[in-house]
């Protein structure tokens, strides 16, 4: 079966073109995304701990 | 530096090898680096080496989840589905789950040794199970989808002239760096917490 007679949604098209490339895109994105909200998170408790002490 | 850019349903998504397989390399390298914390802390008591052991599991989790998402998505558009009954999948899932367990035990018990000690034996026994889980039984089931499961081989069969071999070792590296660091991160944090209880 070819790739094309695989793909079925717009979506699916976009990620079968050029040799799949974007889905290697969208598994970076993924990684970026959840680091990124890991991060975002320590930062929190970071700033929540400054404060906590500023108080003190 | 040029992947094979052809291989069956792959096509060019053989360049995941660099970002999904060391995902749940850094999760296994932190997992053993919690162990050996662990077990330090059941012989010390030194509550530091317990806050070590919780930190690295929590950043391995990170990991793991990052490497179900990715695993699922690049699945999607090779196997055709986000998930499937599969050795490989469903061990991988279910050693998450236990890792899981492990922090509703530590977040349920509010004495300091005591969690401590459940943690570290909870961990002892878990580690061994995740990666009989991960490894031996997918390795053991009779077919997989996955590579190096089952009846399949793995990557290092379609990297003919080695090319792909030089970067994943080095992004690897850089992974495992990377959430060891983050790990040190958290451990320092969770460090400074639980000194400012004790003043």
């Amino acid at each position: 079966m070819s790739l094309s007679a695989m793909a079925q949604t717009p979506v699916d098209d976009f990620f079968y073109q050029s040799g799949k490339i974007y889905v290697v895109v969208a598994v970076l994105v993924i990684i970026f995304a959840l680091l990124t909200f890991y991060l975002v998170r320590l930062d929190k408790k970071i700033s929540e701990l400054e404060k906590s002490r500023n108080e003190a | 530096m040029p992947a094979p850019d052809d291989i069956g349903i792959l096509a060019k998504t053989i360049r995941n090898l660099h970002f999904h397989v060391p995902m749940w390399f850094t999760m296994i390298i932190l997992l053993i680096v919690s162990f050996i914390y662990g077990l330090k802390y059941l012989a010390s008591g030194n509550p530091s080496l317990d806050s070590l052991a919780s930190s690295f599991i929590k950043v391995a989790m990170l990991f793991g989840a990052m490497g179900l998402a990715t695993g699922s998505f690049w699945a999607r558009f090779t196997w055709g589905t986000w998930w499937i009954e599969d050795a490989k999948l469903n061990g991988a899932a279910i050693g998450m789950l236990i890792y899981l367990a492990y922090y509703i035990l530590r977040n349920s018990i509010d004495d300091d040794v005591q969690r401590g000690k459940f943690s570290a034996v909870y961990n002892l026994f878990a580690f061994p199970i995740f990666i009989v889980l991960v490894i031996i039984y997918p390795r053991m089931a009779e077919t997989s989808l996955h590579p190096a499961s089952g009846d399949t081989v793995a990557f290092s069969s379609l990297d003919l002239d080695n090319n792909l071999r030089k970067v994943f070792y080095l992004a690897g590296l850089g992974w495992i760096l990377l959430g060891v660091w983050i790990s040190t991160l958290h451990y320092r944090l969770n460090e400074i917490n639980r000194k400012d209880e004790e003043i």
